[in-house]
């Protein structure tokens, strides 16, 4: 039942927003608009389910974006300049992310930092190896790439399941049971709930924490190998601001930032509102880019300020009889 | 705590002299000042002019972390204020601006202040709302633009000088005194310190902590916006994507540099000045050494990583048992 109310509310929100948009463009009904929304937003997706753990878990992780944006330019480095098989480069590259946020979770674990600050410096790392490597845009020619994207799997109606998404689906499924049905997604909420309780119930917080920031930037990395999928180029400064979207998803779906609670679904529920409403504002044509920013906004303070009512109104009985314990 | 000030700043101001003497080994003119036409010029006053920004946002960013919070909207409200003066300026007097300008940065504040103060959010969170949705006003005011004035006022405010010195840097220095004798002159900074060393002991000694947070938060809405018409005013023009952007970790980087915790509790205004002027010293060396200026972001993070490791709880312990064991043996 955990969390359940809000993800319920985040469902509400996306169903009665798609139903509204499809009242004004009845278009937007369709499974070509919802193949598209799927794509588009198949990078993000797929950052928010690691960002999704992080987040329960009490942490934040500010790298993501510039972890994706390194592994497109690393990608499309490695297999066009120097000749890898795109195989080889792609385990290349998840290797080095997930040791690159294994390092993060490793620093914030013993010398007990905030998650904040230590994944800000791997903000700043992540981004300024990708300029390195080329502040051009290097565009990917690789065979593999225009198989991958012009698989797709046709929809009723006429819509495309690309690859991409097929990516996204999987791995958002796969988190989505990896939280809810195993040790570790339990040791997850725990460590969100209580640092010292999970501790004193015997999980290895130093191994989770590490584990954690290990998932999340593998998943980023996973992110930027799709993102180069998506765009056939590598560019250094790709994704940039990616982990504020991200964040905003995680929250918009219900997930509780100070941790201990939220789901995969939920998240997935919010990337899908976000690309909603950059999806409304295509359709509409007059409306400009930058109301995708303020609508995110409202939507933010909206359930936070829910997360908030909710969280007090739980307390409220604790209270009471605890006295004035907070 | 005026005894201890010169003891906690030497780190900052030995790392300040090393960088320093690095920019002076790779550009042999850093030092060299001169006179033209009223105003001062060289890398040194160049480093303060472009450094002004970010000085002023830590000015309120350290005020705010001594709280124990954490204010990400001051880039976003950098773009905010700036896209307000820039479209005022050509058609209203310098004072209409900056109160409108300086008014947007104080409501911005006083939203976030709200946010954490009164509805009890959290302040990473809270302040993230403005920092997505700010971006989007700004340019809403600027309506997609980049939105350029010539009212020679305002640009005075960004390019002019005053007994020699660059008119931003004066400002910046003005504001730096004003803060310091208001929060260190009276027992706000005190009540400051101890709202972030402990807000519900504070609260039951009677201590407005309320008010506190929400001045602090005020306090770093004006500074940004500060910030916001000074940038704004020495480009001529508002660019609401690109204006103050990231600036928020700049000064975030600024105040820890400067030696206060992320944790609350205590705070040195001029220590998180110094951090910021640091930074910028480094940005220039890096400029003028010629390496291109995407090392900026790799300097950034070790210098991050180091001073983060220098104050980590875990290795002063460490540092502890290693100085006691040396003590036992010898």
């Amino acid at each position: 039942m955990k969390g359940l109310p809000p993800v319920l509310i985040t469902a509400i929100v996306l169903v009665a927003g798609f139903v509204l948009c499809a009242v004004q463009f009845p278009n937007i009904a369709s499974t070509r608009v919802v193949g598209n929304l799927l794509t588009d937003n198949a990078f993000l997706g797929i950052v928010a389910t690691g960002m999704t753990f992080v987040i329960i878990s009490g942490g934040i992780d500010l790298s993501v974006g510039s972890v994706i944006g390194f592994t497109t330019v690393f990608v499309a480095l490695a297999i066009d300049r120097w000749g890898m098989p795109p195989l080889v480069a792609f385990v290349a590259i998840l290797a080095l992310s997930a040791a690159f946020g294994a390092a993060m979770g490793a620093v914030i674990h013993v010398f007990d930092l905030p998650p904040f600050i230590v994944t800000l410096a791997g903000m700043f790392l992540a981004r300024g190896a990708s300029f390195l490597l080329s502040t051009e845009s290097v565009p990917i020619t690789a065979p593999v790439y225009s198989t991958v994207s012009d698989f797709a799997l046709r929809m009723p109606g006429g819509g495309r399941l690309t690859a991409i998404a097929i990516i996204m689906l999987v791995i958002v499924i796969g988190g989505a049971l990896l939280l809810h049905l195993t040790r570790f997604g339990a040791n997850v909420y725990a460590l969100g709930g209580s640092r010292a309780a999970a501790s004193l119930m015997g999980v290895a917080v130093g191994k989770m924490t590490v584990k954690i920031y290990m998932l999340s930037s593998l998943l980023a990395g996973i992110a930027g190998i799709v993102f180069s999928f998506y765009t056939s180029a590598g560019y250094s400064l790709s994704a940039v601001g990616v982990e504020l979207d991200t964040i905003a998803a995680v929250v918009i779906g219900g997930t509780l930032l100070t941790g201990g609670q939220g789901s995969v679904i939920g998240t997935f529920l919010g990337v899908l509102i976000q690309g909603l409403i950059q999806t409304y504002i295509n359709f509409d044509g007059t409306l400009s880019s930058w109301w995708t920013k303020i609508a995110t906004g409202v939507l933010l303070f909206a359930f936070i300020a829910l997360q908030q009512g909710l969280v007090a109104l739980a307390r409220r009985p604790v209270r009471k009889s605890l006295g004035a314990a907070t | 705590m005026t005894a201890l000030l010169p003891r906690r700043g030497l780190a900052q101001i030995l790392a300040l002299i090393v960088i320093l003497a690095v920019d002076r080994v790779v550009s042999p003119q850093f030092f060299d000042l001169r006179l033209q036409d009223g105003r001062l010029f060289g890398s040194l006053i160049d480093v303060l002019n472009r450094g002004t920004p970010v000085a002023l946002l830590s000015l309120g960013m350290v005020l705010v972390i001594a709280t124990r919070g954490i204010d990400l909207s001051v880039g976003a409200v950098m773009a905010i204020c700036g896209a307000i003066a820039a479209s005022l300026a050509d058609t209203h007097s310098l004072p209409v601006v900056l109160a409108a300008a300086l008014g947007a940065g104080l409501a911005c504040g006083l939203w976030n202040g709200f946010l954490v103060a009164v509805l009890g959010m959290q302040p990473i969170v809270a302040t993230l709302i403005l920092m997505v949705a700010g971006r989007g006003i700004a340019q809403l005011i600027t309506e997609g633009r980049i939105v350029t004035f010539s009212s020679p006022d305002l640009v005075w405010l960004g390019n002019g000088a005053v007994l020699g010195l660059p008119v931003p840097v004066a400002i910046a220095l003005g504001m730096v005194i004003l803060t310091g004798v208001v929060v260190r002159g009276s027992a706000l900074g005190l009540l400051i310190e101890a709202t972030g060393g402990n807000a519900r002991a504070s609260e039951l000694a009677g201590v407005g902590t309320r008010a506190m947070i929400l001045a602090v938060y005020v306090w770093c809405g004006v500074c940004a916006a500060l910030a916001g018409v000074i940038a704004a005013a020495d480009i001529m023009g508002a660019d609401a994507n690109n204006a103050g952007l990231w600036l928020e970790l700049d000064a975030i980087l600024a105040v820890v540099i400067g030696g206060t915790s992320l944790f609350g509790g205590r705070f040195s205004l001029v220590l998180a000045v110094l951090g910021a002027l640091i930074i910028q010293t480094m940005n220039t060396g890096i400029l003028l050494s010629g390496y291109p200026p995407e090392f900026n972001l790799l300097v950034k993070a070790v210098v991050v990583l180091a001073v983060l490791l220098l104050q980590s709880p875990k290795l002063t312990g460490f540092a502890g048992i290693v100085a006691r064991l040396r003590r036992t043996k010898a």
